[in-house]
């Protein structure tokens, strides 16, 4: 039914006494887009979450919904789904009831609310268990019932806080699957919190990244994956391997720094210049171990096996730890020489990002 | 285990310690005989004893007389007349009072201390103090003249007024303070979870916090009615005790230690426990037609 | 839910937010109740106060004049220094006892899963849970049979009874909160049972023992029924010289009476100020950490 155009955040700030849990955060939603707010526990993604929600009043900023004010009104007048991370299921009503919980609200007839709650029981295959309450279920159980509560009322908004973190392994990428073949089924405009960058990355249209209240990074999964704005965002994203060395020579491009006697070229995302010390961002995936002359040499200090690769630390000839992936046997004592492609090194400025 | 006894004593010490039973339990030991023998023992006792009657006339001659003489018979009705409404006024009070307070505020912990007096003064203080300050020339009377609300001194002591006054100051923070932390118990997310779902401040109440609330509600109604209905003190000094608040406990206590028949008094007494067991029965019968489970979000 | 964290996470802390939550009506009966609930404890607490430092006091708001005099009476009067002296060796007895007794019980609940065990617990719950009054009856007869009422050590006892319990049930779920691995390890790095207990649980349990002992001995002083259905004469603890004192009011002077009550009033909040520091309000009414 109500499908949006566009849900527009503008300077959205919170404060909890002098500290600013969620500072200035813009961000225009499309309708049926799939919205994930990245960062690590503290961030802000989940203020900004319940602010949206309206549990949470703003300090300042607004929230427009196809160009109407919504941020003055209470949770239960912005018509949006919500699935708490530890779901908030009401233990005292059955599987249906808690579904139907909402509808019986919004005072929808007993005979279209029943179809609808059907519907989405069958939606998320609990047709079996509607007569029970929500303790007899499992985890991933609990976890549908919790999605369906949220979707049953077709919100304007569904907001997921962290849903798959109460959830083993196995049960995550499973709910994953099955978060976003819903998405796809229902057309949904979602926003999804997590910190977990895989979760991310796989489910959402867009990412947006904070850290301490602050967005560091707005993107697609593509963006923020290989081109992360800053420091903080690559070493987010999988750049282990944080290297601080000084720069020999920059250009707007390029940037080449110096380990010990040898030579790192990478890209310069952080305009640096000769002289400065600057930090280079490398996954442990983009290193290859080489023969050829030229890479950087370094000990091998410990190998884990990881099933079709190796994970392997070892240490430059400056002293700094590097990690890579390989498929090759090595063995801690071993000298290797590690190569990594100029467009996979990123040479962002030293200091606070 | 090179222990003397022997293979199978040692077999044998292994499956009883499967079922948790090794030297440990020996600890247990005198609190359990000490109970045993100082509440077990002494209840059977007394339970024994009613149904000696001084007088003789049969094992239950105690209990024809407490039910046939009108004077000890209304007892039971008095004593509940008078715990019933306090316990009910004091869980219904406490409800919005620790609906207000759950969350956390300035001066939480001195609202709490302050509550937490009347409880460890005790009925007697309370009876003391309520004498004065609620009799005919007390502070209360006082205010309510000099602002007219009325022109003549209401009689508040040496009555039932008096009584159910200590029982409510009594009784309040007590039923508050165990409301507050059922109330605590219950998640915040799944008030939220109703608020986003389009549940108004009303509906959340009703539909949601009420339902998972009122077992525990059920248990501090029990637990205030059990110490209104025990009230002894505040009955002999700010009520009636030969008339309108002549409660059970002040006949059992009288029929015991001042006309010396212990039958009698302890039949009294029994009556007394189990008029009480009915009650409290009664309540958690109620009770189990709600959801008891955990009240936390994760069902 | 650690304290730092709390503001950015999701949901209990906010003020605003709880605010909005709640329902606006409620606030305004919450305030009037507890308005009208304190105006009247103070009034409760202060009559006498006022009284005991009066020297004629009918209609007026106040009394005429202020003296201390009373309070010299009423220790003559009550002989306060004996009472006070009972009371004393009454409450250590019986918190010492309580504590020997109940601790080492509790332990073995905490640790234990064993047959008819929720019969154990409900053993030690039922003194608790029944009023002293209905089972002082029966108690205080036994004990007159053995010809202990009237003493002491009858007083001791008798309080023992719910005091037992007490600090069984409030030292169960804080030994089950100590990690049994903490006592393995020890174990595993070489000591004996008598060392366990010593140098491991010991200092662990040190904090809920002393918190449970405050609470014993704030309910000793403040136990009526119990006292004074087995204390002779020469056994009275104060709340029932006090209570004596009050049902012969006419005989004695009011003002003495209220000075007793104030005495009374300030030792029990002494203790209530000690016991404040060890324990959360709540735990002193109702019988476990969380009773949830």
């Amino acid at each position: 039914m109500a499908r949006i155009d566009s849900l527009a955040l503008d300077g959205v700030t919170r404060r909890f006494g002098a500290h600013a849990a969620l500072s200035d955060l813009n961000l225009e939603i499309a309708g049926g887009e799939f919205i994930a707010l990245l960062g690590p526990s503290g961030c802000g993604k989940s203020t900004a979450l319940n602010c949206l929600a309206g549990l949470l009043p703003l300090t300042s900023g607004s929230i427009r919904l196809d160009g109407h004010r919504i941020d003055h009104l209470p949770p239960e007048r912005r018509g949006f789904g919500m699935v708490f991370q530890n779901y908030a299921l009401f233990p005292h009503l059955t599987v249906r009831a808690n579904i139907g919980f909402g509808l019986k609200m919004a005072g929808v007839p007993k005979a279209d609310a029943a179809t609808r709650v059907e519907r989405a029981l069958d939606l998320v295959h609990l047709t079996d268990q509607a007569r029970k309450r929500p303790g007899q279920l499992s985890g991933g159980q609990q976890q549908r019932v919790a999605i369906a509560r949220a979707v049953v009322l077709e919100p304007r908004l569904v907001l997921m806080d962290e849903p798959l973190s109460n959830l083993d392994a196995k049960l995550r990428l499973e709910m994953r699957t099955e978060i976003r073949r819903l998405h796809q089924s229902l057309g949904l405009t979602t926003v999804y919190v997590t910190h977990d960058q895989e979760e991310a990355l796989s489910l959402a249209d867009r990412l947006v990244l904070l850290k301490d209240g602050r967005v560091q990074q707005t993107g697609t999964g593509e963006d923020v994956y290989l081109h992360p704005a800053n420091r903080y965002v690559a070493s987010f994203m999988g750049y282990r391997n944080m290297l601080t060395l000084p720069v020999l020579d920059a250009d707007r491009e390029q940037a080449v720094l110096a380990v010990g006697g040898e030579r790192l070229t990478g890209r310069n995302r952080g305009s640096v210049g000769a002289g400065q010390r600057a930090t280079a961002a490398l996954r442990p995936e983009d290193i290859t171990v080489t023969t050829a002359p030229g890479g950087l040499r370094a000990a091998v200090e410990v190998v884990e096996y990881h099933g079709r690769e190796m994970v392997v630390q070892g240490r430059l000839k400056d002293g700094q730890e590097v990690h890579f992936t390989t498929p090759e046997r090595l063995a801690p004592g071993d000298d290797v020489r590690l190569t990594a492609p100029e467009h996979r090194v990123l040479v962002f400025a030293e200091g606070p990002s | 285990m090179t222990a003397g006894g022997g293979r199978k004593d040692v077999a044998l010490r292994h499956r009883l310690a499967e079922r948790g039973i090794d030297r440990t339990l020996w600890l247990l030991l005198p609190g359990v005989a000490f109970l045993v023998v100082l509440f077990c023992y002494p209840f059977a006792y007394g339970l024994g004893l009613s149904f000696q009657p001084k007088e003789g006339g049969g094992p239950f001659a105690n209990y024809r007389t407490f039910f046939s003489d009108p004077y000890l018979r209304e007892t039971v009705w008095i004593t509940l007349r008078l715990a019933v409404p306090a316990a009910l006024i004091n869980v219904l009070a406490s409800v919005p009072v620790a609906f207000r307070t759950r969350g956390r505020f300035r001066g939480r912990r001195t609202v709490t201390t302050l509550l937490v007096i009347p409880v460890t003064l005790g009925t007697v203080l309370t009876a003391e103090g309520l004498l004065g300050y609620l009799g005919p020339a007390g502070w209360f009377n006082k205010a309510l003249l000099e602002i007219g609300l009325i022109d003549q001194p209401l009689e508040l002591v040496h009555n039932y007024w008096g009584v159910l006054a200590s029982l409510l100051i009594t009784g309040f923070p007590f039923a508050y303070l165990l409301t507050l932390s059922y109330l605590t118990g219950i998640d915040p997310s799944l008030e939220q979870a109703a608020a986003t779902l389009g549940a108004g401040w009303w509906q959340r109440f009703r539909t949601i916090t009420l339902p998972l609330l009122t077992p525990g509600l059920a248990i501090t109604f029990c637990l205030t009615f059990v110490l209104a209905y025990s009230v002894f003190p505040s009955a002999q000094l700010v009520g009636d005790p030969r008339g309108s608040t002549h409660v059970i406990s002040i006949e059992a206590y009288d029929a015991a230690f001042k006309q010396f028949d212990y039958s009698l008094g302890s039949a009294i007494a029994m009556i007394m426990a189990l008029v009480m067991l009915a009650v409290v029965a009664l309540v958690l019968v109620w009770r189990s037609t709600f959801y008891r489970g955990a009240t936390g979000g994760k069902g | 839910m650690a304290l730092d964290t709390a503001p950015t996470k999701t949901s209990p802390a906010g003020p605003g937010e709880r605010r909005r939550l709640v329902a606006r009506p409620a606030t305004w009966i919450a305030w009037g109740v507890f308005a009208f609930f304190f105006v009247n404890l103070a009034g409760v607490i202060g009559v006498p106060l006022v009284d005991s430092f009066g020297e004629r006091w009918f209609t007026t708001w106040l009394p005429e004049g202020f003296t201390t005099h009373w309070y010299g009476d009423a220790w003559e009067e009550f002989e306060l220094g004996q009472v006070f002296s009972v009371t004393l060796v009454v409450s250590v007895l019986v918190v010492g006892l309580s504590v020997l007794i109940g601790v080492p019980a509790a332990y073995a609940l905490a640790r234990r899963e064993f047959p008819f065990k929720r019969l154990v617990m409900l053993l030690f719950l039922l003194p608790i849970l029944v009023p002293p009054i209905t089972y002082g009856i029966p108690l205080a007869t036994v004990l007159y049979k053995f010809q202990l009422a009237g003493s002491t050590s009858g007083v001791v006892l008798a309080n023992l009874v719910p005091s037992v319990p007490f600090v069984v049930l409030t030292m169960t779920p804080f030994i089950e909160q100590i990690d049994p691995k903490i006592e393995a390890a020890a174990r595993m790095c070489g000591a004996r049972t008598h060392a366990v207990f010593l140098r491991i649980l010991g200092p662990l349990l040190l904090p809920g023992i002393l918190a449970a002992s405050v609470l014993v001995l704030v309910r000793t002083v403040g136990m009526f029924e119990l006292t004074f259905l087995t204390a002779g004469p020469d056994s009275q603890t104060l709340v029932v010289a006090l209570y004596y004192a009050a049902f012969s009011a006419g005989i004695r002077t009011q003002q003495s009476i209220d000075a007793m009550a104030v005495l009374y009033t300030l030792s029990m909040l002494v203790l209530l100020v000690i016991a404040m520091r060890f324990v959360n309000p709540a735990q002193l009414v109702t019988r476990s950490r969380e009773d949830t």
